[in-house]
């Protein structure tokens, strides 16, 4: 902040301060024409008040309150500019990506500062990283069967990916059941890994301008008897005559394409709901699908894993 | 010094009764649906899946309720009463009185309309959208003419210390206000405020927790001196220290709102300053308490008899209580576990219905019968049965949330030796679910207290039995 504002901070919190102190030590000692113990003399309605001194253990208490205070501003940062005797600071507050951050974790090191969010992590990464590299140097497809990894990975699942795709994995409307064998972008250990790692984008376009409505509902049937749902055989039929254009991903015969995320059609699994009604609106608007990226987030025994976690739900 | 007149004053105790009557009619609405919402964390199903009976709509209705509808109507009942009988002079306007009155009750009906339909700034206590924001300005202002211009025509020497503390919630809360509720109108039900990001945070909690400082602390204080002494028929306790306290209180109380934002974006420099400032805060509160607790001396035998002097000196205790319990949960550390846990929830009620609940309610049982020409409330035992309902009821509350609170800080940062979290956050609902059928219960006994003073009230208005032989209100003390 400029030096204006900062001395404005620093001005009025010790003014405040020193104001409160003059007032304690103003009535400290009777400076009124009343005895200790006697009547002001003022009434009002019936009520008078008693020139009674401060309570002696309660003025103490002020004054160490007010000194600790005082000491608290000297080795904290808290007037303005001035960071304090002890150069501690909660974290890098002035970070606007993660590029900044990692500049400034490193800075802060070089310069001996002590930021408080940077020890911390330091000391998790100190005392809890070995125990993750030990089971991240296993190879994914060992961790889904090893325990006491899959223990750490259900934790990591728990805490991180749970949100989405809830406590048993089972997924929800748009978040992937990830217990069922079925996966968009490969279920290999290594199609997970790099899922997990750089996250993934799946768009399926809208269709009403090139197929319009009527096309859309001949779509539907011919998409839902793919996977051997009971549908209107004309629908369908008219519906096939299309299929070029959904070929392009979901491949010639529907099974799909994971290099691209698209789904396979006839494995009667269905991200977006299953109904007739349901696939009418993904056709009509479209669906954008956003898994997010953690490699920096937990980094990549982390995310190995938890990898192996998720391979291990589908292990049957 | 004293002033006192051989003719009786004609006091306008019509704007003070119709207050005070209110004031019991909104606490008992406020307190409900708080039982009601409190209901609905035990049994979800209880929102019946109407948009407008959910949690997210009811609970900013309970705390308007309670905060401006209840508190607040009481704090201009005995603001009004106070400043009159102190300054020994009839209210400035009885005109602009009327006008608070009917504009404050305009404003709480428009909070229970608006605010279940979902209209809100989404500003913390301060959810009214602004036609009613200004509205509340302009009862505001007709309240600082009223009062500030009573003053001013007093016929006694000195300003009494509850005025002090009256006067310094009146013109607080103004300020505090206008400045969070700066925004630009969208539309008629919809505004945006002109604060961002962190600065807004930081507008957002200066307000928020001065509307505990000035609101419900130094306004209540206000009523605490007047009321305590004439309840307990003895002299207060320390001038001096009610000089120091109030100053002090008013000058630091000020500065305490960032400890709502530890460890959050708001910079280091900021959540430190109102970190000291909050700890400082602790021993002007106390001086309160001191003062008031220590006007009893010579008298402690009348809380024996006297269940009305009983409401007001355990309000004090509760007052002192939770001013010990805020500046301990202002301390970084102590947040870090605290916070956005049912600890911060529990420590509010010790506030609300320890202290400024006991304290109104025992204001309105001194009151009632002299507003209505009563030797005495029609039944002294419903007192004590309201006075052992509400204290049991705020016990099992405060203690419910305490267990419940501290057991969330835990679980949320208990970790495993590979430094992942124990417990998701589901686990954490799951301990607190018995705690919060506690604070239900809590919850019921609060608002059956507040029905038997319902009850006991509209007994006293209306038997002839206790009806005074003379007049009791305009004679001068």
């Amino acid at each position: 902040m400029s030096s204006f504002w900062s001395w404005w901070i620093i001005v009025l919190t010790l003014g405040s301060l020193v104001a409160i102190a003059a007032l304690l030590w103003w009535n400290m000692t009777n400076f009124t024409d009343v005895e200790e113990g006697e009547s002001m003399g003022h009434e009002f309605d019936g009520i008078v008040e008693l020139n009674n001194p401060l309570p002696k253990w309660w003025t103490i208490l002020f004054w160490i309150c007010l000194a600790w205070g005082l000491l608290y501003l000297i080795l904290y940062p808290g007037l303005g500019n001035f960071q304090g005797l002890l150069g501690w600071s909660s974290s890098n507050q002035h970070v606007r990506s993660l590029e900044e951050s990692r500049q400034a974790v490193i800075d802060a090191r070089e310069a001996g500062l002590n930021v408080a969010y940077d020890r911390e992590r330091a000391r998790a990464e100190e005392v809890y990283g070995p125990i993750f590299q030990q089971y991240a140097s296993l190879e994914i497809t060992e961790i889904a069967e090893n325990r006491e990894a899959l223990r750490i990975g259900q934790r990591l699942f728990l805490q991180n990916c749970a949100q989405c795709h809830g406590s048993d994995a089972r997924g929800s409307l748009g978040f992937p059941n990830l217990t069922d064998g079925v996966f968009n972008w490969g279920g290999s250990a290594e199609h997970v890994y790099t899922t997990l790692m750089q996250g993934r984008e799946g768009q399926m376009p809208d269709f009403l301008d090139q197929l319009g409505e009527q096309g859309i509902r001949e779509m539907t049937a011919y998409v839902l008897s793919l996977s051997g749902r009971t549908v209107d055989r004309d629908l369908a039929r008219a519906g096939e005559q299309n299929w070029a254009v959904c070929a392009a991903c979901h491949g010639p015969d529907g099974r799909g394409n994971i290099a691209l995320g698209a789904p396979d059609l006839t494995n009667n699994v269905w991200l977006y709901g299953g109904s007739q009604r349901a696939i009418e609106e993904t056709l009509l608007y479209g669906r954008n699908g956003v898994m997010p990226r953690w490699d920096a987030i937990l980094g990549e025994d982390k995310v190995k894993i938890l990898s192996g976690y998720i391979l291990s739900l589908n292990a049957d | 010094m004293s002033t006192t007149t051989n003719q009786p004053i004609e006091y306008n105790l019509k704007v003070v009764k119709q207050f005070t009557i209110m004031t019991i009619i909104w606490g008992i609405v406020g307190m409900a649906v708080g039982v009601l919402i409190a209901a609905q964390l035990v049994w979800p199903a209880l929102n019946f899946d109407t948009p407008w009976l959910t949690y997210s709509r009811l609970r900013p209705l309970h705390t308007n309720a309670v905060i401006f509808a209840f508190g607040t109507s009481a704090l201009f009942a005995t603001a009004y009463y106070i400043v009159q009988r102190t300054c020994q002079v009839r209210l400035f306007s009885d005109k602009l009185a009327a006008f608070t009155f009917w504009g404050w009750q305009a404003v709480i009906v428009g909070a229970v309309i608006t605010l279940p339909m979902g209209i809100t700034t989404s500003k913390e206590y301060a959810e009214l959208e602004w036609p009613i924001s200004i509205l509340i300005l302009l009862v505001w202002v007709a309240f600082i003419i009223v009062f500030f211009g009573t003053l001013a025509i007093r016929r006694t020497s000195h300003i009494y210390v509850a005025n002090w503390f009256y006067g310094a919630f009146i013109i607080a809360v103004a300020m505090l206000h206008i400045g969070n509720n700066l925004a630009i109108p969208v539309s008629f039900t919809k505004s945006y405020s002109i604060y961002a990001g962190a600065v807004d945070a930081m507008m957002q909690w200066w307000y928020g927790h001065n509307a505990v400082g000035f609101l419900l602390t130094a306004g209540f204080l206000g009523m605490m001196y007047y009321f305590v002494p004439k309840q307990a028929e003895r002299p207060v306790y320390s001038y001096r220290l009610s000089i120091v306290h109030f100053w002090a209180l008013i000058t630091i109380y000020i500065w305490a709102g960032p400890h709502h934002l530890h460890w959050t974006a708001l910079p280091d420099w900021a959540q430190n300053v109102g970190m000291v400032m909050s700890v400082i805060l602790f021993v002007p509160s106390w001086g309160g308490m001191i003062n008031g607790i220590m006007t009893l001396s010579g008298a402690w035998h009348k809380l024996r008899t006297d269940p009305i002097l009983r409401f007001l000196i355990v309000s004090l205790s509760f007052y002192g209580m939770s001013t010990f319990e805020g500046p301990m949960m202002a301390i970084k550390s102590v947040n870090a576990l605290s916070h956005y846990t049912d600890w911060t929830i529990g420590h509010v009620h010790s506030g609300a219905l320890g202290w400024v609940a006991m304290i109104t309610i025992g204001a309105i049982y001194h009151l009632i019968p002299i507003l209505f020409d009563r030797e005495r409330m029609y039944s002294i035992r419903l007192i004590n049965t309201h006075f052992w309902l509400h204290t049991i009821g705020v016990v099992l509350y405060i203690v419910a949330m305490w267990i419940s609170g501290v057991t969330q800080g835990l679980m949320w940062r208990a970790v495993n030796s590979d430094g992942t979290l124990t417990y998701s956050f589901v686990e954490s609902l799951e301990a607190s679910y018995p705690f919060y059928f506690v604070r239900f219960v809590g919850g019921v006994f609060v608002v059956a207290g507040m029905l038997v003073m319902a009850y006991n009230v509209w007994k006293t208005i209306r038997s002839e039995e206790v009806r005074a032989k003379e007049p009791l209100a305009t004679q001068p003390a």
